[in-house]
Formats: structure tokens, C-alpha cells, sequence
């Protein structure tokens, strides 16, 4: 008993001055004393020390009972003769009683007492305290990376700078120099173990760890002078690795300027950054999301565009075929708009490409081709149209598969919530927002946020009576029936109008235009009707809301597509001559760029009339001074549907992503000014990383795949029509390539290792099987080793609970114990 | 690269490419940023490491700042001194940080720094009010800011010290992922 007391004793003389000294206790002892004698300006007893801390509890503790047991009982408990205490020898002996003259406040007393008051809560003993505080989680946790900053600056005051920084516990260190030496040797492994860390690794990996190092600036460039140019040494060895250093770190520098002489490419990557910033700076996280969404959409059209322009539209450019109809010279207005007349004799659509095999000389000085046939280029239209096309979409969906699964990892949610309450408190303030009206909007977000789940944590489930949640299912059922009801007509009537058309075989200007606009107005109209319903549902929940919302939005535009690829896949293509079309790719590719640019157009005019318009109206007529909200479910299923017409339409007309992209730029701009003058932030919580991972999955599983299985379709069902075209006069489009191969083994032998390969790997049914099986199994695996993960996790989260409650047990042993020891020795 | 800058060397921008999340062309921009805080403070020609250093007050008036209610923590957090006076290397590594490259780690620790008024390592019950407050404008009655701390504490400490310590902050963040777009600052 009586060890017990003495060892919490002196850990109290240790405590004050203890908290920086690290983990070992024993070398400390003649610093120790030393630091007692020149520690502040009077001579301090461990006793008076100890009445100090006393007094501070005292004072911040309202009841104070416990203290006053501990003032009279502890200082008793010393023995001027000292019991033998093996954990640590007496600084000073101790044969002073404490008089109790208030001294001056020890040099770090602050963070002591604030530490003490908190934990006071719960009226532990200053003996306990003093325990608690030396426990080696608290002192271990001074190294960790959460403070590593504040040591690290102290990196650089090797020298005797008497006074520690603001918030270092550091005593005063007046001729200190034992414990200079100590502390310089510390950090400086520390320094030599960070640097040794990141010497190991490569160069890339280096320069990662080195950024998320949180280190201040000054020390990670001193860091990187060592670990990356290495230590100058006399041997041979250490020259010739400096050699190395040297030489890695120059060519790294020359691949760096090269990277940003291409500065066009980044300033294009950086196009919008002024405009954003001011966006998130007025709107928040939210909006900002459908305008990064905008400028990828633009990064994907902008590669498709100089894919197929490098290797279809440009080889086609430089040898025009001869024109069908020389009167078709001229470009009027509808037609531009239509797309037929001049345009279906051009570079945009599928019927001007030929099926020729151009033959370039490599020799390019004589004008006549030698006979010689290894030094004829054959460029073969057809094959580099077919093989364009699907590296195309290949590339497209690596990109789109990287993008979706980094998006993923970063928003999961792996550990349970337990409550949302202290997410809410630390995560939530958005810290784009800048504009003063838009921060006063965002605190009363947030405060109404913390409201509503106060009240939920207080009041439990919100508690409605049967009938009321009955009224609530009967409503949320009539609204889905109505949606469903009215995409199942739209849908329909889209069909319906398509049939009468093919059946009546005219396919004059305004019809076509006439199916496009009805396609375009349905996809406009009916996201309000779902808004409304929406209102009338009252969903609590907004995440629910926006899911909902989204959900319907995709399910009018994945029906409408499809009607729509059933027509032209099915009925135009299946039977082109029964309607008396020529070239029915280039009308299917008409379709597309008609129904793209009605879109826009109509686009235009929502913006104008529901926006801007409906804000005049609903301040001048109806008096509300609340603007619109910007609706983001519906703007970016506006986009994902057309990039998947951009992407049907890749076959048919290599220059769409053209059109796509005018189209993107102009929407922007159009958006932004829409949105600045008509719209204002939303009162609702956006998860923002939540939705743009939807987003992207969206782009990638309804709509590329819609896409991509089209196209799969059409290259190996269809018969291409045989008066124009690429693929004129073949059975299937994938018969180019063997054609190809045909050419190539003629003309270069020497190059049929490639037909060999390609005829063995993708033509091989069993490879590509073999390899998707392969696939299929790394991802299971990967799945299990996922799921054991987050077994792992949610057990190692019970150890954590178990831990606090043990220590919590053995707190509160040891204060009884202590308080127990006080009562029966009393003094 | 065509155009010649005199204000940094060439290995002082790669040192600060190496160490930082920004490119040469943002270095030389937030130069610009810095220097037009006080034309007349900070010099043109950085090449000699010039040991300048701008007040809080000036800082904070950044447009990008001046509204956010933590401008004061933040900026203190970065400085070595504690006081917000931040050099341009400090400065730098502000906005670092607070960029959208910065990994989640590393925005967490710096996180934790902001939300520590007291600077003790822990998240108090007075951080934490302190925080609210600036939250919410003061527009939660004290008993809500007493309740929402309680519960606050509740929730994300593990080791059940009453207080959180960044062990249980960085727990709590991870079930977050709207953290790293929200805790951005675009420069």
C-alpha cells in the first residue's frame, strides 16, 4: 500500500517537467535535477511543487472535497528518511513540510492545468491524475506525426534559444547543456530516421512520402537535400553514389522542363480554374461537382476527337473520293441543322469514307512508285476506320473503369457510423465557400443540420402514427406509378411516332425534325413533372431525395435510348433498302447529330425561359425572394445522355465528339452566367465525393455500355450498306481485317508475325475466354481479401472499446485504492 | 521555357516542386499572391532565402480567407511560431495542404491542429465549443452547444478519456469521405 502511494508520489515530483523528456525514465534522473535546481526563479521542493498543483486543482475543481484529503494526506506520506523507491531516486530530500506560500507558477503550467480540469469531471484524485498523465500513450503520442511539426522546428534551434515556442512544454534551459545534448541527439534521429526512410525508396515513392510528410517546408526541403543528393563523403563509394544522385536528379530536371514546355496541353487541362474557383466560392462543393463533371466529359470528347481525327478523318482528308451530286455545294442554314444536303457529302458523316487502300511511296522524291512493292505504305481505309473505332472505345473504358474505381476507394465508407453527430461537427464546413453571403447561408445549413440531429439523437425515431405512414406509403406509391407511367408513354409515343414514319416511308425534313424535337421536349418536360412528384412526396431524408431523383432521370433516359437504338439498329438497318435509303448509316448518323443539336437548342431555351425568366416572375409576381435552386441530378443526366449519343454515334459520324465538344464549351459558359445571376445555394447538405462517384458510375455502366454493346452489334451483326461507306461490299465490318491481312501478307512479309498474332489472340475465341475468366477471378479474390479486411477492422474496433473500458476499470481501482490509503493513514 | 524568371532558381523550384503539391507555374502565381499582400515587405528576388514574414492580420485578408470563420487557427497552425506570422515557405505549405492533391493523412493532421485552439494536442470540450460557435454563428443556445459537445465526444472517443485525441479525430474522419473535398481551398 504504502509503495503504491510513495510510486504515485513520485511520479508526481516527475510529472511537471516530465512531459518532453521521452520515454526513458531512468537516464533523466541527474538531468532531472538539474532541471529542478534551475527551473524557474525560486528554489522548489518537490513539495511546494506538488502545493502548486494542488492549489491549481483546488481552485479549478468546484467541490474540492478529494483535494483536501490529498493536500493533507500526500506530503505525509514522504518520509524525510525516503522509502527505498526503486523507480526513482530523490531529486531533492525531502525535509521541508509544504508551508503553502503560493510560488510562481511553473513554466508550462497551462496545458498541465486545462489537461487536469477536463479529466476533474469526474472528481479523480491529483494522485491519479498524475498517473494518468505519464500513462506512455500520452507521452508517446508527443513523438507522433501530430506533433512531429513542432519538434521539427525545433530542428533548428540547435543552438542554446532559451525559451521554447509558444506551445512547447519545454522548461527553461539556462545552462542546460546535458539536456541540449540529449534533445539535439533526439531530433537529430529523428531527422536522420526520417531521411533514411525515404532514401531507401525510389524516386517517384520518395517524393510521395516526402510531400505527406506534415513537416514545415524549411525541413522537407532540408530532408530532400539529404536523402536525394546524398551525403558528401571522401570514399569512392559514397563519390560514385553521389555521381548517381546527381546524374538522376539532372535528368529528372530535363524531363520536368520538357513536361512543362508543352504548356499549351496544361493550360488547357487548367482552362476553367478562375471561373471554378469562383463557382465553389459562391456555391459550394455542390454545384461545383456538375461543372468538373462538365470539363471531364470535355477531356473524353477531346481525346475521341484526335483519335479518330489522326487516323480516319485525316488520311480521308487528304484523298477526297469523288463527290455523288456536284449541286449539293452549298450550305443553307437547315441544313446545317439537319445535317443532310452539303454535310452528308462530307467529312462528318459515315458515307463520305471510302473503302479504298491508299498507297503512299516511302521514297517520296521520285514521283513515279518504283514497282518494288516493300517500299509501297498501304494505308487501308476500311481496317483503320474498324480498328479506330474499337481502340477508341477501349481506351475510353480503361479510363473510365481507373477513374470510377479511384473515385470508389476514396468515398468508402469502411468502418460503421455510429452516429453522424461528430462527422457533422468536424467535416462539414466547406472551406471553398467565400463569399459573405454564401458563408452566413452555409452556418445555417449547418446549424439546422445539428439541430435536426440533436433532436433526432434526443427524441429517437420520429414516432408517426399508423395512419400517417400509411397516408406516406400511398403517396410515395401514386408518385412512382406516375412516373413510371408517364416515361412508359413517352417511351411509346417516341416509338409509335418512329413506326408511322418508317411505315409511310417518307422521310421528309420536317418529320425527321419532328421526331427530334418530340425525343428532346420529353426528355425536358418530364424531369419537372419528377421534381414535382418529388415535392409531393416529402422524403426527410435529402440523400434519399437525390437518389430517387437521379434514379428516375435514368430510367426516362436509359428508355429513350433504347427505343431509339431499336430503331435504327433493328428497323432502319435491318431492311435499308425497304425504305429506300442509300446510305443508312449516314441517316442514322443524321439522327444522332440532329437530335444532339435539338437538344442543345432546347437546352438553351430552358435556361432562358425556366431559369431566368421564372426568376422574374417569381420575384415580381409572386413577391418570394428566394431564387431557384440549381437542380444537379437533372443537368448531369442531361450530359450522360449526350455522351452516350456521342458515343453511338462515334461509328456513324467520326466527327461528332466535335459537335459534343462546341457543345460542352458553349454549355458552360451558359450555365455559369445562369447560375450566377438565377440561382443561389442550395439549404440542403450535397455528399459530394458520394455523388460524383454515382456520377462517373452512371457514365460508365448505363451509358458506355449502352454504347459499346451497340457498336458490338452493328460491327458484327449488321450487314453494311453496300453503295457507301468504309465497309461497302463486305458481309460484316469484321471481314476488314482480314482483308487487311490479306494486303499486309502480300505487299510486307516480312511484317506477318503481326497478322499471326492478331489472328491467334483476337480472333481466338478460347484466349479472350481464358482471359476473362482469369480477370473474373482476381477480382473474387480481391473481394474476399476486401471482406476479411473489414472483419478485421470491425474486430480490432471492439479491442479498442474493450481497451478504453479496461482503462476506465483500472482508473477508477486506482483511485479508490489511493483514496482508500489516504483514510487509513491519515495525518 | 521561353520566359525567364529572376525570383526563384531553378533548384529552388524543383526543391519546391519535390516538396510541395503545386507546379512551378502555381509557385511562381502564389509568389505573386504573397507579394501583393505587401508590395512593399516582400521582396521580388527570392534566390537568397530572404527572411520575410507577413503578419496574421494581412494574411487573413485574403479573399480566400477573409470569410472562413477558422482563418485565425489556420494560419496559426502553419506558422512556426505560432502567432501567424507566416514566411512564404510557411505560406506555401499552407495552401499545400490545403490543396485537393494532398492525401487524406496529411489533411487530417492539420485538421486536428486547426480544431486544437488550446494547443494541447487534444480536442477539449472547449475546442469543441469554440468550434461550434464559429460553426454556427452562434446561432445554437448554449444547452445545444453543451449537448452537441457531449455527444460529439461520445461518439468518436475510443479510449474514453472525455476528450479526443487525434487517434480517435483521425477514426472519426475516415468514416467521412466528403472530408477531403470539403477541407480545400482552391488557390
Amino acid at each position: 500500500m504504502e509503495h503504491s502511494v510513495s510510486f504515485s508520489v513520485n511520479i508526481c515530483e516527475m510529472d511537471p517537467d516530465y512531459e518532453n523528456l521521452g520515454e526513458d525514465e531512468p537516464d533523466e534522473e541527474p538531468i532531472f535535477q538539474d532541471l529542478r535546481e534551475s527551473a524557474a526563479s525560486t528554489q522548489r521542493s518537490p513539495e511546494t511543487l506538488q502545493m502548486d498543483i494542488f492549489r491549481e486543482c483546488t481552485d479549478s475543481q468546484s467541490d474540492g472535497t478529494p483535494d483536501t484529503e490529498q493536500s493533507d494526506g500526500t506530503p505525509d506520506t514522504e518520509q524525510p528518511d525516503g522509502t527505498p523507491d526503486t523507480e526513482q531516486p530523490d531529486g531533492t530530500p525531502d525535509t521541508e513540510q509544504p508551508d503553502g506560500t503560493p510560488d510562481t507558477e511553473q513554466p508550462d503550467g497551462t496545458p498541465d492545468t486545462e489537461q487536469r480540469s477536463s479529466l476533474q469531471r469526474h472528481c479523480w484524485s491529483a494522485a491519479t491524475q498524475k498517473v494518468l498523465s505519464s500513462m506512455p500513450s500520452r507521452t508517446v503520442g508527443k513523438s507522433s506525426t501530430a506533433v512531429t511539426s513542432q519538434h521539427s522546428s525545433q530542428l533548428h534551434q540547435n543552438q542554446a534559444s532559451p525559451h521554447g515556442s509558444a506551445h512547447s512544454f519545454r522548461p527553461v534551459r539556462d545552462g542546460l547543456s546535458k539536456v541540449d545534448v540529449k534533445e539535439i541527439s533526439t531530433e537529430e534521429n529523428k531527422k536522420e530516421r526520417l531521411v533514411s526512410s525515404i532514401r531507401g525508396l525510389s524516386l517517384g515513392e520518395g517524393i510521395r512520402k516526402l510531400r505527406a510528410m506534415p513537416l514545415s517546408l524549411t525541413d522537407k526541403m532540408e530532408i530532400r537535400r539529404l536523402a536525394f543528393s546524398g551525403i558528401a563523403g571522401n570514399t569512392l563509394l559514397s563519390r560514385n553514389i553521389q555521381c548517381y544522385s546527381h546524374l538522376r536528379a539532372y535528368i529528372l530536371r530535363m524531363w520536368r522542363q520538357c513536361l512543362f514546355s508543352c504548356h499549351i496541353i496544361l493550360s488547357f487541362l487548367q482552362l476553367w480554374h478562375l471561373p471554378m474557383k469562383r463557382l465553389s466560392g459562391r456555391f459550394g462543393t455542390g454545384v461545383l461537382s456538375y461543372f468538373l463533371f462538365l470539363q471531364t466529359l470535355l477531356h473524353f470528347n477531346f481525346l475521341l476527337l484526335i483519335i479518330t481525327g489522326l487516323f480516319v478523318v485525316f488520311p480521308q482528308a487528304i484523298n477526297p473520293p469523288p463527290l455523288y451530286d456536284s449541286h449539293l455545294n452549298n450550305l443553307t442554314g437547315l441544313e446545317l441543322l439537319m445535317g443532310t444536303g452539303y454535310l452528308s457529302q462530307s467529312l462528318m458523316f459515315y458515307g463520305y469514307y471510302t473503302n479504298t487502300i491508299t498507297k503512299t511511296c516511302s521514297t517520296g522524291e521520285s514521283p513515279v512508285c518504283k514497282a518494288d512493292r516493300s517500299q509501297i505504305v498501304p494505308y487501308s481505309m476500311p481496317a483503320a476506320y474498324f480498328l479506330t473505332i474499337v481502340i477508341a472505345f477501349f481506351i475510353t473504358c480503361i479510363i473510365l473503369v481507373y477513374s470510377m474505381s479511384r473515385s470508389f476507394g476514396r468515398s468508402l465508407q469502411v468502418l460503421k457510423s455510429k452516429g453522424n453527430l461528430a462527422v457533422q461537427v468536424f467535416c462539414s464546413w466547406d472551406f471553398k465557400v467565400s463569399k459573405k453571403s454564401s458563408v452566413r447561408l452555409h452556418c445555417e445549413n449547418i446549424s439546422n443540420r445539428l439541430k435536426e440531429l440533436l433532436s433526432e439523437t434526443i427524441s429517437g425515431e420520429d414516432k408517426k402514427s399508423c395512419k400517417q405512414r400509411l397516408c406516406r406509403l400511398i403517396v410515395r406509391l401514386l408518385a412512382w406509378a406516375a412516373c413510371l407511367a408517364s416515361i412508359f408513354s413517352g417511351a411509346i409515343a417516341v416509338h409509335h411516332m418512329s413506326e408511322a414514319f418508317i411505315k409511310r416511308r417518307s422521310f421528309s425534313d420536317t418529320e425527321l425534325l419532328l421526331l427530334s424535337a418530340v425525343v428532346s421536349g420529353f426528355n425536358l418536360l418530364l424531369p419537372g413533372f419528377f421534381n414535382l412528384c418529388a415535392w409531393l412526396e416529402k422524403r426527410d431524408s435529402p440523400n434519399v431525395r437525390i437518389c430517387v431523383s437521379i434514379f428516375r432521370n435514368l430510367l426516362l433516359k436509359v428508355s429513350i435510348v433504347g427505343v431509339l437504338c431499336y430503331r435504327w439498329l433493328w428497323r432502319i438497318a435491318g431492311e435499308p433498302g425497304h425504305h429506300g435509303l442509300k446510305c443508312w448509316e449516314s441517316f442514322v448518323g443524321q439522327e444522332l447529330y440532329r437530335l444532339l443539336l435539338i437538344d442543345f437548342i432546347f437546352t438553351v431555351l430552358y435556361t432562358f425561359i425556366g431559369e431566368f425568366l421564372w426568376r422574374l416572375f417569381s420575384k415580381r409576381m409572386l413577391k418570394r425572394n428566394r431564387k431557384p435552386v440549381f437542380d444537379i441530378a437533372r443537368n448531369v443526366l442531361e450530359l450522360i445522355y449526350g455522351q452516350t449519343l456521342t458515343w453511338l454515334g462515334l461509328l456513324f459520324a467520326p466527327l461528332l465528339p466535335a459537335v459534343q465538344i462546341i457543345k460542352l464549351f458553349v454549355l458552360f459558359y451558359m450555365k455559369k452566367s445562369s447560375v450566377m445571376l438565377n440561382c443561389q445555394a442550395s439549404r440542403k447538405p450535397w455528399r459530394a465525393s458520394q455523388m460524383s462517384t454515382l456520377f462517373i458510375f452512371i457514365l460508365c455502366f448505363p451509358s458506355f455500355l449502352v454504347a459499346a454493346v451497340s457498336v458490338i452489334y452493328t460491327f458484327w451483326k449488321i450487314t453494311p450498306s453496300s453503295g457507301c461507306g468504309p465497309f461497302r461490299n463486305l458481309t460484316t465490318v469484321f471481314q476488314s481485317s482480314k482483308l487487311l491481312r490479306q494486303e499486309l501478307e502480300i505487299s510486307h512479309p516480312a511484317l506477318s508475325w503481326l497478322t499471326w498474332l492478331y489472328s491467334s489472340l483476337v480472333e481466338n475465341p478460347l484466349i479472350l475466354f481464358s482471359t476473362t475468366g482469369v480477370f473474373l477471378m482476381v477480382i473474387y479474390f480481391h473481394n474476399q481479401v476486401v471482406d476479411g479486411q473489414r472483419q478485421i477492422i470491425a474486430q480490432l474496433e471492439k479491442q479498442i472499446e474493450n481497451e478504453g473500458k479496461d482503462k476506465k476499470f483500472l482508473i477508477t481501482k486506482l483511485q479508490e485504492s489511493s483514496e482508500q490509503n489516504n483514510l487509513v493513514s491519515p495525518q | 521555357m521561353g520566359n525567364k524568371q529572376t525570383i526563384f532558381t531553378d533548384e529552388q523550384l524543383d526543391a519546391y516542386q519535390d516538396c510541395t503539391f503545386f507546379t512551378r507555374k502555381e509557385i511562381l502565381r502564389l509568389h505573386g499572391r504573397y507579394h501583393e499582400l505587401a508590395p512593399h515587405l516582400v521582396p521580388m528576388d527570392y534566390t537568397n532565402d530572404p527572411d520575410c514574414k507577413l503578419p496574421l492580420a494581412l494574411i487573413v485578408n485574403m479573399p480566400e480567407l477573409k470569410e472562413n470563420p477558422f482563418r485565425n487557427r489556420i494560419v496559426e497552425a502553419f506558422s512556426e511560431d505560432g502567432a501567424g506570422n507566416l514566411s512564404f515557405n510557411e505560406f506555401v505549405d499552407m495552401f499545400s495542404v490545403l490543396s485537393e492533391m494532398a492525401p487524406r493523412e496529411l489533411k487530417a493532421i492539420y485538421a486536428f491542429k486547426i480544431y486544437d485552439f488550446n494547443v494541447d494536442n487534444y480536442l477539449c470540450k472547449e475546442d469543441l465549443e469554440k468550434t461550434l460557435n464559429k460553426l454556427t454563428k452562434e446561432e445554437l443556445t448554449p444547452e445545444e452547444v453543451e449537448l452537441v459537445c457531449e455527444k460529439t465526444i461520445e461518439e468518436a472517443d475510443l479510449d474514453g478519456d472525455n476528450k479526443l485525441s487525434f487517434t480517435d479525430f483521425e477514426n472519426m474522419i475516415s468514416r467521412a469521405p466528403d472530408f477531403l473535398s470539403t477541407f480545400h481551398i482552391r488557390i
